[in-house]
């Protein structure tokens, strides 16, 4: 045997303790406190990319381009509301508070939002004039911590989403660290300045459905019964969520997949509580129709969604729409690479930037800072989040006409299979190429 | 998720009028609770026989083939039987084999107890609540929040003899309780996490604790939010988890001691006016007996 | 002056008819009748008119409350006044759970007891309460003030931010980073204010009452406090 030419093992990363982890732990020795950061989950998880439309052949016909109309309109709280909010497109922008982006930002989406006639939520610091003068369908989120919370802001509302929960953090209040609350926060949120914001997870005056019910008609009879009343929550346990929002008078349920984004919460709580989206929409779909209320209340779905084709997907196993965060970011210019040796310079790269709670954000899009907020220019901004908005829309209808469908909320489940068993079991659809749903009947 | 409302009677004067004051204050707990409704009366009986509530369907002759010293009462679907304290392993396994398809719903001297989907009014209506006497009684108007909306998920639950429990809440721990209470000879019924802390307390009684005991451990064992009402064949209590969220209010007089979920309920009971009013602390048992 | 009996008319009637009043009406003096215990009962009033409600009222009562003075003639159920802007609340029995909460300012006067969770986020009310108040009351409250005259249940004030209590009685026990403040002339000067407001002149005097207030140990998170959470 030659002793100077031994072959060597081959270095092995762990895949259990693997770099992350080992980082993780080091900074968790050195700092002892948790890992803060926004964003949602980061694991790969079974999503919308594991299903697959079926389109036309011979036994199903497409539908022309441009003369024959795919229609994409939406009407959100039929059920008991006086003016039920109508959408151009099924595609909304989510909840995220003034305090977690820049005022700005919030311009962008009310910008965007509006140029292609669909609806922008606030999040958990009040209602920005920024916001209401620029978008033109405004939900005004009434959450636990009722920051800036008031009758004229509720009066001046398109609908008031009651947010239990969300995807990020089921079970979790809203976060904001000391470098975001900045004079103009502080003001709106009663807080002092510069602190570090803790929030209730639960409601004030309200714990479960029971109680919920005697809420929601307070805020109708404030309203006059004019607004939709949503309820919001993070995907747990979907089928009894949304039976129960139903039974305390919700008229649209709003779920939100563990893949919905935050602007800040523990990492632990983002990766490991909350389930995917993917397996969330059809015990959804199934109290709603159990209850007889599926088209009568409305179901809003969000957490990854990032192309028409989610979108299509997400009304084909039974939403009525969906909402974007995330996505909604990125059209503006989060994790740009144009930023990127600002990025490094943040000790990240362009695309994994989610420290947002630090509040440094080269895009100027999570920050309070005015100067780097004043790099975002909300008229431009709000162009690109028209366009990506629009493209959406064009990209669902695409599928749609070619699944033979006039109307987005003709796809169904049938037009779907599954590329994985797991996708197959969550979203009640077929494997491809078989009759079997896992769970639910034979080869 | 729903709403509670009890009663215990101090003055014997009142005890004709206990189901009527009890089905007028079902019936205003009804929006916090449209999917089924129950109660528990605790009426006449004595220590020599064995009153039984059965549930089913063609439960009428069951009393006249059972024979001798058997009395039935049939309340729509369901039938109270009374007799000999001696018959009651007969009686039972006669039932077990004959009729299996019969729920056993509540056992004891003086407990009878009713519970079936559908709206209070309506529920109080099928079993005569009204006219029903007795000297206390525990109601229950329910949302289902994590079991199905089923007769059998409806309360009160009782796991022992003269033994009721109501719930507002949710118990976050249950499954492990039940998994805990099973190997020790307390069986279950359904999914529900009320049938689960009536179990446990059960458990404790059959141990030899007293009814405050019991619901003190059940401060430290059961995890969750919740408010129980308790009946027993001599006593009535209340508790409320530490957290306290759900609703509870109670109305001491002379006469009785009355809780409702909301104060609503209590309105039309006699003397509210001036009654003491006041809402249990948190972890905190709250027993009355009869003497 | 307008009479609404709630035996004949709907909540949403009288909810409405409130509503609709703009801030010169001259129809200023209201009183509701048979409230029996209903939920959101002048909730959402935006009107500096006096409503008086003539027994006892369930949730929600006088919610969202601008600019009114709303008397309640017997108990209130849970959220007495919650979210109240501005205007005053008086309520002659006993006030549930949650009285006054997340309430950004106005007045809520409580001439019995308050039961838990009294001003619990509270955002600049000012509370009153001449009786008694539960455990987890001032959870979490963030600006105004909170005047006890008897004694404070379990965990006061737990999580505070720069709320100001004001107790004559006995607490039970304070809440995570609450503790006692010294009664500093202003304290003095703003307490006695207030009693005042509230008709007390001359009946309690400032000098019973002991200030608790946040010792500020939580305004940024430190990993020695982490039991605290």
């Amino acid at each position: 045997m030659d002793l100077d030419n031994i072959p060597q093992t081959l270095p092995r990363q762990s895949a259990t303790f693997d770099p992350y982890t080992l980082a993780e732990i080091r900074r968790a020795a050195a700092t002892g406190i948790y890992d803060i950061r926004g964003a949602g989950t980061k694991r790969a998880l079974p999503h919308f990319d594991d299903l697959l439309f079926l389109g036309a052949s011979i036994s199903r016909y497409p539908l022309e381009g441009y003369r024959e109309k795919c229609a994409t309109d939406v009407i959100l709280g039929t059920r008991f509301a006086k003016k039920p909010i109508h959408l151009k497109t099924p595609v909304t922008i989510a909840g995220m508070s003034f305090g977690a982006l820049s005022a700005q930002a919030k311009e962008a989406l009310g910008r965007g939002a509006t140029i292609v006639g669909t609806s922008t939520t606030t999040g958990d610091g009040g209602m920005t004039s920024e916001e209401r003068g620029h978008s033109k369908t405004l939900i005004y989120q009434y959450l636990p911590s009722r920051y800036g919370m008031n009758p004229d802001d509720l009066r001046k509302a398109d609908a008031i989403e009651v947010v239990i929960g969300q995807g990020a953090k089921p079970g979790g209040g809203g976060m904001l660290l000391g470098q975001k609350i900045s004079d103009r926060i502080a003001q709106m949120r009663n807080l002092p300045k510069g602190i570090d914001q803790r929030s209730a997870c639960r409601h004030p005056d309200w714990t479960g459905p029971d109680d919920l019910e005697i809420k929601i008609e307070e805020l109708r009879e404030i309203t006059d019964w004019e607004k939709p009343i949503y309820v919001k929550v993070g995907a747990t346990r979907p089928y009894y969520d949304i039976a129960l929002a139903v039974k305390a008078g919700a008229d649209v349920v709003v779920l939100d997949g563990m893949q919905g984004g935050t602007a800040a919460t523990q990492e632990v709580f983002i990766e490991h509580v909350g389930i995917p989206i993917l397996s969330a929409i059809r015990p959804a779909v199934q109290a709603l129709q159990d209850l007889g209320f599926h088209r009568k209340v409305q179901l809003v779905v969000s957490g990854g969604i990032r192309n028409g084709a989610d979108v299509a997907k997400a009304l084909a196993l039974g939403a009525d729409a969906v909402a974007i965060g995330t996505a909604a970011l990125v059209a503006l210019g989060d994790n740009d690479p144009v930023h990127e040796a600002e990025y490094r310079a943040l000790g990240t790269t362009a695309g994994a930037y989610d420290d947002w709670q630090e509040g440094r954000d080269p895009a100027g899009i999570t920050t309070q800072d005015p100067v780097l907020a004043a790099r975002l220019d909300p008229v431009a901004a709000g162009r690109r989040l028209a366009n990506y908005l629009s493209v959406l829309t064009l990209e669902a209808q695409t599928i749609a006409r070619a699944c033979g469908k006039s109307h987005l909320h003709n796809l169904e489940p049938e037009d779907l299979v599954a590329l994985t068993i797991e996708a197959a079991a969550m979203a009640r659809v077929p494997l491809a190429g078989t009759d079997w749903i896992p769970g639910r009947g034979s080869f | 998720m729903c709403g509670i409302v009890g009663l215990f009677l101090k003055d014997r004067k009142l005890e004709p009028k206990l189901g009527s004051l009890l089905a007028g204050m079902l019936e205003v707990m009804t929006d916090r609770g449209p999917d089924s409704a129950g109660f528990a009366v605790y009426g006449s009986g004595d220590a020599d026989h064995v009153k039984v509530t059965l549930r089913g369907r063609e439960l009428e002759g069951i009393a006249e083939t059972l024979g001798h010293g058997v009395k039935g009462t049939l309340r729509d679907n369901h039938l109270v039987l009374s007799f000999p304290k001696d018959r009651e392993d007969q009686i039972r396994t006669w039932l077990a084999a004959e009729r299996s398809e019969i729920k056993v719903i509540g056992v004891g001297q003086r407990i009878e107890l009713y519970k079936e989907v559908g709206l209070p009014a309506e529920v109080s209506k099928r079993f005569g609540l009204p006219d029903m006497s007795g000297t206390h009684g525990i109601g229950h108007t329910r949302m289902a929040t994590e079991s199905a909306v089923t007769t059998a998920g409806a309360h009160p639950f009782s796991t022992g003899a003269d033994q009721c429990l109501v719930h507002n809440g949710s118990l976050s721990n249950y499954r492990s309780l039940r998994r805990m209470l099973e190997p020790k000879g307390i069986s279950f019924e359904t999914d529900n996490d009320t049938e689960v802390a009536a179990g446990y307390l059960s458990w404790k009684l059959r141990d030899g604790a007293t009814l405050a005991e019991a619901l003190q451990s059940s401060l430290v064992d059961l995890d969750g939010f919740f408010t129980f009402v308790v009946g027993t064949e001599s006593g009535f209590a209340v508790v409320r988890d530490p957290i306290a969220c759900k609703p509870a209010v109670m109305a001491e007089t002379d006469q009785y001691v009355a809780f409702g979920t909301e104060y609503r309920a209590l309105v039309g009971l006699p003397g509210i006016g001036s009654a003491r009013v006041f809402e249990p602390e948190p972890a905190r048992v709250y027993a009355w007996e009869r003497h | 002056m307008p009479v609404i009996d709630l035996a004949e008319v709907s909540r949403r009637d009288l909810n409405s008819q409130l509503h609709a009043l703009v801030p010169s009406t001259n129809e200023t003096h209201w009183r509701v009748e048979n409230p029996n215990g209903q939920h959101a009962l002048a909730a959402g009033v935006d009107a500096p008119i006096t409503i008086e409600i003539a027994g006892h009222v369930g949730y929600y009562c006088a919610g969202m409350n601008k600019q009114a003075t709303i008397l309640i003639e017997g108990n209130a159920g849970v959220g007495v006044a919650e979210n109240m802007i501005s205007g005053m609340v008086h309520v002659k029995g006993d006030a549930s759970q949650a009285a006054g909460a997340t309430a950004h300012g106005g007045l809520l006067i409580i001439d019995g007891d308050a039961s838990a969770r009294c001003g619990i986020s509270m955002k600049g009310v000012k509370i009153i309460v001449k009786g008694s108040i539960g455990p987890m009351s001032a959870f979490m409250a963030q600006s105004g003030m909170l005047v006890v005259l008897g004694d404070a249940g379990d965990a006061l004030g737990d999580s505070i931010y720069e709320a100001n209590l004001f107790v004559r009685g006995n607490v039970k026990s304070l809440g995570t980073d609450c503790v006692e403040k010294t009664m500093r002339d202003e304290h003095k000067a703003e307490l006695r204010k207030l009693l005042d407001t509230a008709g007390l002149n001359g009946e309690v005097s400032v000098d019973e009452f002991k200030r608790y207030g946040s010792a500020r140990t939580l305004y940024n998170f430190h990993v020695d406090n982490a039991s605290a959470y």
